[in-house]
């Protein structure tokens, strides 16, 4: 079943747990510069986690000549092949969103494949900022929570 | 090296150079890291007799072995230098994401010594790392010192700086990292500033290796369920922030209302958190790789409008009952001038509680002040905390402390202050631990030394009579030992509400790969707490400071449910020295010198 991340940033505290996970999870150290999920914090304690969403039509997999970069269909998770990458950054320039980097150690891209379905990053998420759902959940519990407020109001004006 | 970086960076500012070293490991093993290991560097290298606003004296900014990682609420460091209000040892600990920073830029340790001719700031990536020019930020708040520099560095860089009060030299200036968390007591920022260094900016992209990954992880987890299962740590904390004390200790009758002369405060409903999270709260705030979040990210409005973050319990307290304001905008106004122009907001609302009371006594005069200084004029305390930043008219007054303050008009005794540094929210007539806490605290009044507040009011982790004298001094060793270890980790404190020691040296032993038993960890917490202990007889102080302000024993508790209340602490004392192995006098034995490896 394909699953997507789920990024509530609204829950979000900034406390970057994520990016400490992802960079254990996949370089084996604490090191949140080469972590594949990044929290920007803005004024007045917004914060926002940004990661690969794993596009259903992935510019960094379209511009990709070496074949480097696939979307796995079953998944729904565009791998990265670190033998097929050349380092060209084709891919960092083309994702609109920043969401795929280059590492100057590696000399290839890095991006978030979810951790083979366990993304340690919504494993340590104390708040559930960050989910791992099933795709076709994705904004389910977004429309509940609005539908609960709705149905707030619709009980207060019976009242 | 695991956990540690094992690598130290001294930069002595009068010649304008830096130098890495290697780390001790013999002590960092010892001494773990953050206040212990930077104490155990201070006192070999510094003469404890020195004047702490002199080049002679050092400024060390430390994480632990743990910082950077994901063990539990691991965001801190601390700073450790000679205290300019106290004369003892100050090591003041924060969080946010300063600490972190150091380490991923390759470093456990600054060491800065001298004093630099002319202003500059020491800018950090990886191991690039250079004294700049610091000129154009002179005189600038903390908030556009941090901006400013982040934008001429790097825009992921963390700012730690001193605003106007720390290169005024007020005695109780902190210093300020990532905008608003505080290494706030003591002075250290006073010091940051008779060395002309503004600010430490640091960028760092390296990585923290640990020992053993597979135990690491499963230790951090298994801690991490632990805080979630908290009530405290999972709720308590983030809902209502340290704030949630306000009504917890006014309704155990130990609020200290206006200069300690009372202790419940009429007013405490309307400077309590419920009131806090429904008129200033905007959203809560996490530390690196907390999950507790306490932070409040607030606003204030009125005549006293503002945004920022804040207050914590104890401000809240130091500007509110100590000065019998009832103002939460106030309050949290005169928090956010400290923030930004970099001062402890412990030492800042006490000493104003202290001016109110000696204005009331007719010491202090309306001219002198330039307000009606009465407690409850929240207009007067916002303006005054300004001036004390700048030293303007009565705030070179207030700047000095309410101890220099008060023993200014020959009144000593209505300083509310132990080794001349100001007790916090806490009256140490109606909790007898805490009392103990204030009175042997290495650094002088303060309360996150031994927090005997949580097994006396919130029967953590086991209940006792906040009346009672008995079993305090062997409570209090216990948690003096913890919270040194606990510090020197680079966790913070806050984890010990749902944590033990064996959770944080499950987590410290698996990172470093040092055979840290619970037994090993406790005795790191009481080797490093006699350290500072011999440092501060060392710097001239006696068992004669390991005192209360003389209110304490003379004046009872006025009302409520403590009334007739006076502290015990004599009682308590020779049994507390007995249990840390000192002799009648508080000079640790030869014996206990010997068994912790000190002698």
């Amino acid at each position: 079943m394909e699953k997507v991340l789920l990024i509530s940033p609204e829950k979000c505290i900034g406390c970057g747990s994520c990016e400490s996970a992802c960079s254990f999870a996949n370089e084996g150290e604490f090191r949140p510069s080469l972590s594949r999920i990044q929290v920007f914090r803005f004024k007045m304690g917004i914060n926002v986690p940004m990661t690969c969403l794993q596009c259903e039509d992935a510019p960094c997999a379209s511009v990709c000549k070496t074949g480097a970069l696939v979307r796995d269909d079953d998944t729904g998770v565009v791998n990265i092949d670190s033998e097929k990458c050349i380092g060209c950054r084709m891919c960092v320039m083309a994702c609109p969103f920043g969401n795929i980097s280059y590492s100057s150690e590696k000399k290839t891209s890095i991006k978030c494949d979810q951790c083979a379905g366990d993304p340690q990053c919504v494993e340590f998420c104390p708040t559930g900022a960050l989910s791992y759902i099933p795709a076709e959940k994705d904004s389910l519990d977004k429309k509940k929570a609005f539908a609960a407020r709705f149905a707030t109001i619709v009980e207060e004006v019976e009242k | 090296m695991f956990g540690w970086k094992g690598k130290v960076l001294r930069v002595n500012l009068t010649e304008g150079t830096i130098v890495t070293e290697s780390l001790n490991t013999k002590d960092a093993k010892e001494f773990i890291g953050a206040r212990g290991l930077a104490t155990r560097y201070f006192f070999k290298e510094v003469d404890p007799a020195v004047d702490p606003l002199s080049k002679e004296n050092k400024l060390l900014f430390a994480t632990g072995p743990l910082t950077g990682t994901l063990a539990t609420s691991a965001g801190r460091y601390d700073v450790v230098t000679k205290g300019p209000l106290t004369g003892a040892i100050a090591a003041s600990n924060s969080g946010g994401f300063w600490g972190p920073e150091l380490k991923y830029a390759g470093f456990d340790m600054v060491i800065f010594e001298g004093s630099s001719p002319k202003p500059v700031y020491l800018y950090i990536y990886n191991d690039e790392i250079e004294l700049r020019d610091a000129s154009h930020v002179w005189g600038k708040n903390t908030h556009e010192t941090t901006d400013t520099l982040m934008s001429e560095t790097d825009s992921e860089a963390k700012v730690a700086c001193i605003g106007p009060a720390g290169e005024n030299l007020v005695k109780f200036a902190c210093i300020i990292n990532d905008k608003d968390r505080a290494a706030g007591r003591s002075g250290v920022g006073a010091v940051m500033g008779s060395k002309k260094l503004k600010a430490v900016v640091v960028r760092g992209t390296k990585g923290i290796k640990v020992a053993d990954k597979e135990e690491f992880i499963s230790a951090v987890k298994s801690a991490r369920k632990k805080l979630k299962e908290h009530p405290v740590a999972s709720q308590g904390l983030p809902t209502f922030g340290t704030n949630v004390l306000v009504g917890v200790i006014n309704s155990a009758g130990a609020l200290p209302t206006r200069n300690f002369r009372e202790a419940i405060y009429e007013g405490a409903d309307k400077i309590s958190a419920e009131t806090f999270n429904s008129q200033n709260l905007i959203t809560n705030k996490a530390c690196m790789g907390c999950m507790i979040g306490c932070g409040r990210v607030s606003k204030s409005s009125g005549q006293y409008v503002g945004e920022g973050e804040g207050p914590e319990y104890e401000t809240t307290w130091s500007f509110g009952s100590q000065c019998g304001v009832d103002d939460l905008d106030a309050i949290t106004k005169a928090n956010y001038i400290c923030n930004e122009l970099g001062l402890d907001t412990i030492t800042m609302g006490s000493t104003i509680g202290c001016a109110m009371e000696l204005y009331e006594e007719g010491l202090v005069s309306q001219e002198e002040a330039g307000y009606k200084l009465s407690f409850g004029n929240a207009e007067a305390m916002v303006k005054l905390t300004e001036q004390t930043a700048y030293r303007k008219g009565f705030g070179n007054s207030l700047a000095e402390g309410s101890y220099r303050l008060a023993s200014g008009y020959g009144r000593p005794d209505l300083s509310m202050s132990v080794k001349k540094q100001e007790m916090p929210a806490y009256d140490p007539r109606a909790l007898q631990g805490m009392g103990l806490e204030y009175a042997t605290s290495n650094r002088g009044g303060c309360h996150v030394r031994g927090y005997l507040t949580s097994p006396e009011v919130l029967g953590v982790p086991v209940k006792l009579d906040p009346a009672s004298t008995e079993e305090k001094p062997k409570f209090l060793k216990i948690f003096q030992d913890l919270t040194a270890a606990l510090d020197s980790s680079g966790t913070c404190l806050f984890t010990t509400f749902g944590l033990g020691g064996a959770d944080i040296a499950a987590q410290l032993a698996a990172a470093t790969g040092v055979d840290y038993s619970e037994e090993e960890f406790m005795k790191a917490g009481d080797r490093i707490w006699n350290l500072e202990r011999l440092f501060n007889l060392e710097a001239g102080l006696s068992a004669e400071d390991d005192n209360l302000p003389p209110r304490m024993f003379e004046e009872p508790i006025p009302a409520g449910p403590m009334k007739g209340a006076l502290s015990k602490v004599y009682e308590m004392l020779p049994e507390y020295y007995k249990e840390r192995g000192w002799d009648a006098e508080g000079v640790p034995t030869s014996e206990k010198l010997k068994e912790l490896g000190l002698d």
